[in-house]
């Protein structure tokens, strides 16, 4: 007898690269038997612009709007992670009244990131509401982000050495007022969800990844800390003066999507916590470290990383001593986490995929560069 | 950059008695250290040099003894995490690509690098057996450098189609050449520039 497509227990199913869960332009072929998950691959590439190819066509300087379109959802982060990396290879250091406004609008950025990532990820599992109440409190950081720079999402914040801008007219007052407007709206959001039995169904025990897998796949950043391991590069390794601020990491222990979930929302409190001592102390001072117009490394290469609100994002710069990188390595978290999805969602249910995938906390931008 | 170096080597030739400026090196430090008395006593001379720049550490091995290293390191010495592979091109060098691995322990709070030199068409052995993470990375060097890595479970592209011709981090790859067949075929359109 004729065998027919009946018969056949394996269905391969097409998720994207076109669908509102994968935020962004992934795809991910995925092997069912039955509802059942037993394999995935990602196919990636469809957001590929060669930006490291076009940072050794571009000086220095030229380069640094370049990395805001990489995570684009975290812009400021993606810039103090070059500048610094720049200035390594300069062997100078932003001015101290520099450091601590980077320090506040990147935790700033962190927020702003972490607000995206809970209202789209709550919209996928079926929770309308966040998505509203996320995005209000995110347009008050656009908003300090556009009086400050003048752009809301590639904002291009920071330069090499420092700032080019100074602090408008009634920052310090306006990020206080955010921040005790927002804390208790992180409270909103939790009532909303932490304890809501179909959150809690969908969440709980879905896309486990253990502690060694983490580290055996280079996992970072929140979806590491749910695994357990308390490890962030602020503390690790700190930049930009972040020894100077109290604040603690918190961790999961399960390392399932509802861990990443707790550990995201206790990050933003950590991040308020973090503004709210940085603003109380922001030095008098030059915002500029003395560099020359034209920026010419020595010949030689660093690696430097910062704790970007998806994981550790890393710069290779090789300088060759001329005007312009010889080559510019993004070492991004989303691409590298990326990779334990298979590992996530092998023996889970095809609904999960949607849950893990937005756990994981990926940008596509950065994925593919 | 081809044109570049070829009118330098004329101008040495024709000036050969004014003080050939010396190409400018990575000025280094040696770096010393337990791990690396320690690594010296296993590996002995498949590891060239330990050296530090701006207080990072690195050391050059031979591209055979990577992988050892590696196994050793994360066994023994706790770089539990491989943070990034990735390849540096110089063309005009015989040995032309740099091949960087990044490693970190939890452990020890330290990062290091392992650097080794291979040229055009060496295929050097694949640490996927010793680290998971180092599947994609691999795959993305192999995409953009064309290094091929032996031994690897899924040597294909990461990033570009799977068609395409060329490998566009090389340095001989100019940054507004594409692949015009594979455009007009699957594009549909004349240039994508």
């Amino acid at each position: 007898m004729e065998s027919t497509f009946l018969d056949s227990t394996e269905l391969v199913l097409n998720m994207g690269p076109q669908h509102p869960s994968t935020h962004g332009v992934l795809r991910v072929i995925l092997k069912l038997d039955g509802e059942k998950v037993i394999g995935t691959e990602c196919v990636i590439g469809y957001l590929h612009r060669g930006v490291e190819k076009i940072s050794e066509n571009r000086t220095y300087q030229m380069f640094t709007p370049y990395v805001d379109r990489l995570d684009y959802v975290a812009a400021v982060s993606n810039g103090l992670g070059y500048c610094l990396a720049v200035e390594k290879l300069l062997n100078v250091e932003a001015p101290p009244r520099a450091q601590t406004v980077r320090v506040i609008l990147t935790e700033l950025n962190r927020i702003a990131s972490h607000l995206v990532w809970l209202g789209t990820h709550a919209l996928d599992v079926g929770a309308i509401t966040p998505l509203f109440y996320t995005f209000r409190e995110r347009e008050l950081i656009m908003n300090i982000f556009e009086k400050y720079c003048g752009a809301r999402l590639t904002t291009h914040a920071f330069r090499i050495g420092g700032l080019q801008y100074e602090l408008y007219d009634g920052f310090e007052e306006e990020v206080k007022q955010f921040c005790d407007v927002f804390l208790p709206k992180v409270d909103e959001y939790e009532q909303l969800l932490t304890e809501n039995r179909i959150w809690v169904a969908r969440l709980k025990n879905v896309g486990i990844l253990s502690a060694e897998d983490c580290k055996a796949y280079g996992v970072t950043g929140p979806v590491l800390r749910a695994s357990g391991v308390k490890w962030d590069l602020r503390k690790a390794k700190p930049y930009s003066g972040y020894e100077q601020y109290e604040f603690d990491i918190p961790t999961g222990e399960n390392g399932d999507s509802y861990d990443r979930y707790m550990v995201r929302m206790a990050e933003m409190r950590q991040s308020v916590r973090i503004i709210r001592q940085a603003v109380a102390r922001i030095p008098e001072g030059p915002i500029m470290a003395k560099l020359p117009k034209v920026i010419k490394p020595p010949v030689g290469e660093v690696y430097v990383s910062i704790e970007a609100p998806k994981g550790e994002l890393g710069y290779f710069v090789v300088s060759d001593g001329s005007t312009q990188p010889y080559r510019v390595r993004v070492r991004p978290p989303s691409f590298v986490n990326l990779q334990a999805l298979d590992k996530m969602a092998r023996g889970g249910l095809v609904a999960d995929m949607v849950v893990i995938i937005g756990t994981l906390d990926i940008v596509l931008g950065e994925v593919d560069r | 950059m081809a044109e570049e170096s070829t009118g330098g080597e004329k101008q040495k030739a024709v000036s050969s008695q004014a003080a050939p400026k010396p190409a400018p090196t990575m000025t280094t430090k040696p770096w010393e250290s337990e791990l690396t008395r320690r690594l010296q006593e296993r590996f002995g001379d498949q590891i060239v040099e330990f050296a530090t720049y701006l207080d990072q550490e690195f050391l050059v091995a031979k591209p055979e003894g990577i992988i050892p290293i590696l196994e050793f390191l994360k066994a023994e010495e706790e770089f539990d995490y491989l943070v990034d592979i990735t390849a540096v091109d110089y063309p005009t060098r015989t040995e032309r690509f740099d091949l960087v691995y990044i490693l970190y322990s939890f452990a020890r709070n330290q990062r290091i690098r392992i650097k080794t030199r291979i040229s055009d068409g060496y295929k050097p052995a694949t640490a996927v057996g010793v680290h998971a993470t180092a599947n994609w990375l691999e795959r993305e060097v192999f995409d953009m450098f064309g290094v091929e890595f032996a031994g690897h479970p899924d040597m294909r592209r990461i990033l570009m189609p799977e068609e395409w011709q060329g490998h566009p981090l090389r340095k001989d790859y100019p940054i507004v050449k594409q692949d015009e067949g594979w455009v007009r075929e699957n594009l549909g359109i004349e240039s994508g520039q």
